[in-house]
C-alpha cells in the first residue's frame, strides 16, 4: 500500500505536520488487554453496583420487565450497525420502523405528528418550550414545580442565553397537583408556553384541562410533559396539548445509571415546521412502490445552519427501535394490561403506606416518613437488600420528611409489605 | 460486471399496523399477587382512556418476522464499508456489547445510593481520565448526548467564562467548511455567527482571522484535521491570535481518529473540545443513535463543568454538587453511560499503542483510496490527506454527472454512498473516510467500483444519472415528501 | 427571457409596480437553481417590509433560500395558491406564482432596480 501511495513508511504520511504539535511521547494508557480481560473488567465494576436488590425508586427513571425479543432484534447487525438514514434506497429497514414509531407515538399521545425522538425527556422539554418560543413569538415560559426537578434544571440551562425567562408556579400542598390560581397570577400575554407533568414527579395525575384553559386563554402554548411513558396505557392522553414531550425509557430501555435514554416530541399538524430533530415521511420511489425517506430537512442544522429548529443530529433510533418492538409485543391490549398492574401494586403499597397527597396518582406516590428519617429508613431497607423510595429533601425542602415511592409490575408483594413494615 | 451483486430475494414488508388484527396477543404478564384495582375508581373516570386506537396487535412470530424483513432492507457496517466522511464509520466489536449488557450494570438506577453505584462511577471516572490524557486536557465532562449536545455544553462554558471576566462577546467565528451544528449550537447559546472564508488551500486564513477577531469574538470554532482532511497547520498561530484578544478555540473533535497518538489538542492551544464517541470511540450508530459526546477543557475552564462533578472522597466515589461556576445541567442525571461503557471497552482493547495504531492505519488507508481515485477525480487541494480525502464532481459534472448521481450508482456496487456534497466550500463535494477497519481488499474493491463509475459516466452518463438500478426501493421522491409530507400511517 | 415590465435585484427578485402596489416574486433564474420547490415560507398581511431584509423563504428538498424585499412597504395580500402548490413557483416564476403584493412606502425605490437587460448581463457574469 505504501508503495501505491508513495511513501517510505506510515509515518512519512504525518511528516508535514508542524514539529511543534507533535507528541514527543507515547499516551500514558496501558497497553491494549484481551477480550476475556475486558470482560472481567466490567464484571468486577459490576460487583461493586448494587446486585439483586428490589427496587421501590421512579423519579424519571422505571423499572419495568423488558420482553426477551427486544434485545435480540436490536442485535440485528443491520439495525444496530447502520448509519442515519440519508440513502433512503438502502435504509428502508431503518425507515419504515422509525414511521412506525412516529405512528405509535401519535396514537399514545393523541397528537397529529411525532418526531424520530429527542436525546431524553430533559432535553425535549427544553426544546419543545423553544419550538412554543418560536410558534408564538413571545418569550416567557411557564413551569410547575411538580415537573420533574432536574428537568427543570436543564430548561434553565437551555433558557438562559436565549433570552428566555422561566418562572415556576405552585403546586398545592395538600394535592400534589398544580396550583392553577398561582399559575393564573403568574400568567401573562408575554408567555409562550406553559408546561406541566402528568402524571407530575410526585405520581399525581395533574390538572391539565385547568392549566389548558388558562394557558389558551392568554395565547400560550400549553407543553404537557410525561416521565412514565407506561401511564399512557391507562391515562386520558392529554388532547388539550400543543406540545407533548416525554421519555420514553420505560419502554424496554434499562434504566443504565441515566443513559442513553429516548425524548419524543408530538405536536399538532400546525407545528410541524417548528418541530426539531428527524421526520421520516411517506413517499413513492421511481418504480411506484412505497417508500420512506427523511423530509422536512430543511428545518435541520446541517441546512439551516445557524437558523435551524435545533442543533441536534441524532435521533435516538436503536432506542426507538427497542420502544417499537416493546409497542409491537405489548401492543393495544398490552399496555392496558401492563398499565394496570402498575396500578394495583402501587395502590397496594399506596394501602399500607399512606400517601401524603390526596391527588389520584399512577404507579408513584410520596409517602411521609413519621418518628424517623428517610435516611435511616432507607438504611434499614438496604439491609433486607431493598431499595427504597428517593428522599425528596434534595429536591424540595418542604418536603424534606417524605419520600417518593414507586411499584411497577416486577414489584412484589412481600418487598412492598417488608417496605410498609419497616416505614410504620 | 458488478460481481460484488447479485439480485436477491427480498420479502416485500408491509407495516406493522396492516399485519395487525383484533385480540392477537404477543405477550404474557405475570398474574398479580396483590388485589387488581378499577382504574375509573382509582384515577377518576375523566382521566381512563379509551383503547389505543389502531395500535397494533399482532403475535410474537410475527413481531420476529417483522423485524427480520424489515432488516434485510438495510445496509450496515456488517454488510459492507460506509466511506463516509466525517463519520468514522469503523468496525462495532461485539465484547462492547455483551460488556454493556451486565445486568448490574445495565440495571443500575441512576438514583441509587452512591455506595451502591461505585462500580459505574469507576467507570465514567477511568472513562474520562482516558479522554483528557488522550487529548491532552484537562478536565472531561461525559454528560453530553451526543456532539451537538457537547458543542453547546462547551460554548455555554465558554461563555461563562467569558462572562466571569467581565465581557461574555457576542460573536462566534465559524469557517465556511464546518458542519452545521456548528453554528446551530452557537445560535442557541445566544451568539451571533460571524463566518470566516477558508484560504486558497481550503485551510485557516490566518491573515483573515487576525482582522475578524476583535473584542467582540467570544471564540473561534474549528474542525483539526478540517473537514477537508488536512490538518490544520497554522492552529497554534491561531490559537495565539486568539487568546491575545481574549478570545478562546474551541475544536470540534468529529476527526479525532486521525490524532490519537500523534497530536494532542490540549498541547496545539485547544480551550475546550468535544468528542464523538460514535465516531473515534467504535460505539455503534444504530441507525441514527444513541451517541455521546463528552467535552475537554482546559484547567482555566473546569470551575463551568456540568454538575455534578465526580470526586474521590475517603477511597470512594461521591457526586459534588457544590459547583457555584458551573453552567447548571445540560441533561437529567449523569450523561449516556451505556455509550461510555462500550467507549471504555474499546480504550481498554487498544491501550495506548493501539489507539496510536488506529491513528495510522486511518490515514494509511485514506491515502492508499486518494492515490487510487486521483487519476480519476478532481482532487480540489492539492494539501496531504490524513484520515479523509475530499474530491470534487468538476470532471464528471461536464458530462451532467453529478456528485450524487455518483454516490447513488457506488450502491449498485455493493457500498454505502461517501458523504454527498460537503463540505460546501467544494462544489460537488465526495468526502471520503474509511477508516482503520476496512482491508486493504475491501478499500481495492471501493476503487475498483469508483473507478468502473468514472468509466460509466463517460461512456453510458444516463445509467448513473438513474441509479441505482440493482436495489429494492429505487430513487425515492423525496420532493413529494416534503411538499405533501405524511408523517404518519392511518387506516385507509 | 426576462419581462421587461419587471425590475430585478441582485439576490433574484422581481418586482412589477402597478399604481401604489408592488407585486414581488423570484426569477426564474433562481427556481432553477433552487431546483423542485417544495415549500414557501410568506409574512402575515400587514407585515412592514424593509427594502434589503428577509420577508420570507424559499425552500427545496436540499435548500433554504431567503427572499430579500426589492422595495419596501406593507403587505396587502399574500398568494394563497404557492400553500398548495409551491411547484408552480418552477411552472411561471415571474407570473401567477407571485409571491406578495406591497404597498410601496418609498415608489423611488423601483427606478434604482435592475432592468431586464441589467438583470441579463448580471446573471451571465455570475456564470
Amino acid at each position: 500500500m505504501l508503495d501505491a501511495i508513495g511513501a517510505r513508511s506510515v509515518e512519512d504520511l504525518f511528516a508535514h505536520l508542524p514539529e511543534a504539535v507533535r507528541l514527543k511521547q507515547p499516551l500514558d494508557l496501558p497497553k491494549g488487554i484481551s477480550e476475556y480481560e475486558i470482560v472481567r473488567y466490567f464484571r468486577e465494576r459490576a460487583a461493586e453496583n448494587a446486585s439483586g436488590y428490589a427496587s421501590f425508586l421512579g423519579a424519571g427513571v422505571y423499572h419495568h420487565f423488558r420482553p426477551v425479543l427486544v434485545d435480540n432484534v436490536v442485535a440485528r447487525g443491520e439495525f444496530l450497525t447502520s448509519y442515519t438514514p440519508y440513502q433512503a434506497e438502502i435504509s428502508q429497514g431503518t425507515l419504515a420502523t422509525i414511521f412506525e414509531f412516529q405512528t405509535m407515538i401519535c396514537q399514545l399521545t393523541g397528537m397529529d405528528v411525532a418526531n424520530a425522538s429527542m436525546y431524553d425527556g430533559s432535553t425535549a422539554m427544553a426544546e419543545a418550550a423553544m419550538m412554543a418560543v418560536r410558534a408564538t413569538g413571545k418569550g416567557r415560559v411557564l413551569v410547575a414545580r411538580s415537573v420533574h426537578p432536574e428537568y427543570r434544571e436543564v430548561l434553565r440551562t437551555y433558557a438562559a442565553n436565549q433570552g428566555m425567562p422561566v418562572s415556576e408556579f405552585a403546586y398545592l400542598p395538600e394535592m400534589g397537583a398544580l396550583d392553577a390560581e398561582d399559575l393564573e397570577r403568574k400568567m401573562d400575554g408575554l408567555t409562550a408556553a406553559v408546561i406541566v407533568q402528568s402524571p407530575n414527579f410526585f405520581g399525581v395525575v395533574d390538572r391539565v384541562r385547568e392549566a389548558a384553559e388558562i394557558a389558551h386563554r392568554s395565547g400560550a402554548l400549553l407543553i404537557v410533559l410525561f416521565t412514565e411513558a407506561v401511564s399512557l396505557g391507562i391515562l386520558q392522553p392529554p388532547a388539550a396539548a400543543d406540545i407533548v414531550a416525554g421519555e420514553l425509557q420505560s419502554f424496554s430501555i434499562p434504566p443504565t445509571y441515566g443513559g442513553p435514554y429516548i425524548g419524543i416530541i408530538a405536536t399538532r399538524e400546525r407545528f410541524v415546521r417548528q418541530m426539531p430533530g428527524r421526520l421520516v415521511g411517506q413517499t413513492v420511489d421511481s418504480r411506484g412502490n412505497r417508500a420512506f425517506c427523511l423530509t422536512l430537512a430543511t428545518r435541520e442544522q446541517h441546512i439551516r445552519r445557524e437558523k435551524a429548529t435545533s442543533n441536534i443530529c441524532t435521533n435516538q433510533a436503536l432506542l426507538a427501535l427497542m420502544a417499537s418492538v416493546f409497542m409491537t409485543v405489548y401492543g393495544k391490549q398490552g399496555l392496558r394490561e401492563l398499565a394496570e398492574q402498575n396500578l394495583a401494586k402501587a395502590h397496594y403499597l399506596a394501602g399500607r403506606v399512606k400517601p401524603r397527597f390526596g391527588g389520584r396518582f399512577f404507579n408513584e406516590f410520596v409517602a411521609r416518613v413519621e418518628g424517623k428519617l428517610p435516611d435511616q429508613v432507607n438504611k434499614t431497607l438496604l439491609k433486607r437488600k431493598i431499595v427504597g423510595g428517593l428522599p425528596l429533601a434534595r429536591f424540595y425542602p418542604e418536603l424534606a420528611d417524605s419520600i417518593l415511592l414507586c411499584a411497577t409490575e416486577m414489584s412484589r408483594r412481600a418487598d412492598m409489605d417488608r417496605v410498609a413494615e419497616v416505614l410504620a | 460486471m458488478i460481481d460484488r451483486v447479485r439480485p436477491h430475494l427480498v420479502i416485500n414488508e408491509r407495516l406493522i399496523f396492516e399485519h395487525s388484527s383484533p385480540g392477537k396477543l404477543g405477550y404474557q404478564l405475570p398474574d398479580l399477587d396483590v388485589p387488581a384495582v378499577e382504574p375509573e375508581e382509582a384515577l377518576g373516570p375523566e382521566n381512563v382512556r379509551a383503547a389505543i386506537e389502531h395500535f397494533p396487535e399482532v403475535s410474537e412470530v410475527e413481531v420476529v418476522r417483522h423485524y427480520a424483513r424489515l432488516s434485510t432492507w438495510n445496509y450496515s457496517l456488517n454488510t459492507g464499508m460506509y466511506p463516509l466522511g466525517s463519520c468514522t464509520m469503523k468496525y462495532n466489536p461485539r465484547v462492547n456489547e455483551l460488556v454493556a449488557h451486565i445486568e448490574e450494570l445495565a440495571w443500575a438506577h441512576p438514583y441509587q445510593p452512591e455506595p451502591l453505584a461505585q462500580g459505574a462511577m469507576e467507570i465514567m471516572a477511568r472513562l474520562e481520565a482516558a479522554l483528557a490524557e488522550i487529548t491532552g486536557m484537562d478536565a472531561v465532562t461525559l454528560q453530553p448526548a451526543a456532539g451537538a449536545h457537547g458543542e453547546l455544553t462547551a460554548i455555554l462554558m465558554m461563555r461563562a467564562a467569558l462572562a466571569k471576566r467581565g465581557n461574555p462577546r457576542k460573536k462566534i467565528l465559524i469557517p465556511d467548511s464546518a458542519h452545521g451544528t456548528n453554528p446551530a449550537s452557537a445560535a442557541i447559546a445566544g451568539y451571533a455567527v460571524d463566518n470566516i472564508k477558508s484560504s486558497e488551500a481550503g485551510v485557516l486564513d490566518l491573515g483573515a482571522l487576525e482582522q475578524i477577531v476583535t473584542g467582540d469574538v467570544a471564540a473561534l470554532m474549528v474542525t483539526n484535521p478540517n473537514t477537508l482532511g488536512v490538518f490544520e497547520e497554522n492552529i497554534m498561530q491561531a490559537a495565539g491570535i486568539l487568546h491575545a484578544k481574549g478570545a478562546l478555540l474551541y475544536m470540534d473533535g468529529a476527526n479525532m481518529n486521525a490524532l490519537m497518538g500523534i497530536a494532542r489538542p490540549g498541547d496545539f492551544g485547544v480551550d475546550a473540545l468535544h468528542l464523538n464517541l460514535h465516531k473515534t470511540f467504535s460505539t455503534p450508530h444504530g441507525g441514527g443513535g444513541p451517541g455521546a459526546g463528552p467535552v475537554a477543557v482546559k484547567k482555566e475552564l473546569e470551575p463551568f463543568l456540568p454538575l455534578p462533578r465526580l470526586k474521590r472522597s475517603a477511597k470512594r466515589w461521591a457526586y459534588d454538587y457544590k459547583r457555584k461556576h458551573s453552567i447548571g445541567r445540560v441533561r437529567a442525571f449523569y450523561g449516556n453511560f451505556g455509550v461510555m461503557v462500550r467507549a471504555l471497552a474499546y480504550i481498554l482493547a487498544h491501550g495506548g499503542p493501539g489507539l496510536r495504531k488506529v491513528t495510522l492505519d486511518a490515514v494509511l488507508n485514506a491515502n492508499y483510496i486518494r492515490k487510487g481515485l486521483e487519476p480519476y477525480y478532481e482532487l480540489p487541494y492539492q494539501s496531504p490527506s490524513m484520515h479523509e480525502v475530499v474530491f470534487s464532481d468538476q470532471r464528471q459534472a461536464q458530462k451532467g454527472v453529478h456528485t450524487g448521481d455518483i454516490a447513488k450508482r457506488l450502491i449498485d456496487y455493493g457500498f454505502h454512498p461517501y458523504t454527498v456534497s460537503f463540505p460546501l466550500i467544494v462544489h460537488g463535494a465526495l468526502m471520503i473516510e474509511p477508516t482503520e477497519t476496512e482491508t486493504k481488499r475491501e478499500l481495492d474493491r471501493f476503487i475498483e467500483a469508483m473507478t468502473a463509475i468514472a468509466h460509466e459516466v463517460e461512456s453510458d452518463p444516463q445509467m448513473v444519472k438513474t441509479a441505482p438500478h440493482g436495489t429494492g426501493t429505487s430513487r425515492v421522491d423525496e420532493v413529494a415528501a416534503a411538499r405533501k409530507p405524511v408523517l404518519r400511517w392511518k387506516p385507509a | 427571457m426576462y419581462p421587461e415590465n419587471l425590475r430585478y435585484t441582485k439576490e433574484h427578485e422581481w418586482v412589477r409596480v402597478e399604481g401604489n402596489t408592488g407585486t414581488i416574486g423570484i426569477t426564474d433564474h433562481a427556481q432553477q437553481e433552487l431546483g423542485d420547490i417544495v415549500y414557501v415560507d410568506m409574512p402575515k398581511v400587514g407585515t412592514r417590509v424593509e427594502q434589503g431584509k428577509t420577508l420570507g423563504s424559499v425552500e427545496s428538498v436540499k435548500a433554504v433560500s431567503d427572499i430579500y424585499a426589492p422595495v419596501s412597504g406593507d403587505v396587502v395580500e399574500i398568494n394563497q395558491t404557492l400553500a398548495d402548490a409551491p411547484e408552480k413557483l418552477n411552472e411561471d416564476p415571474h407570473g401567477e406564482a407571485w409571491l406578495v403584493k406591497i404597498r410601496l412606502s418609498v415608489p423611488a425605490e423601483f427606478e434604482k432596480l435592475m432592468s431586464a437587460a441589467e438583470y441579463q448581463t448580471y446573471i451571465g457574469a455570475e456564470k
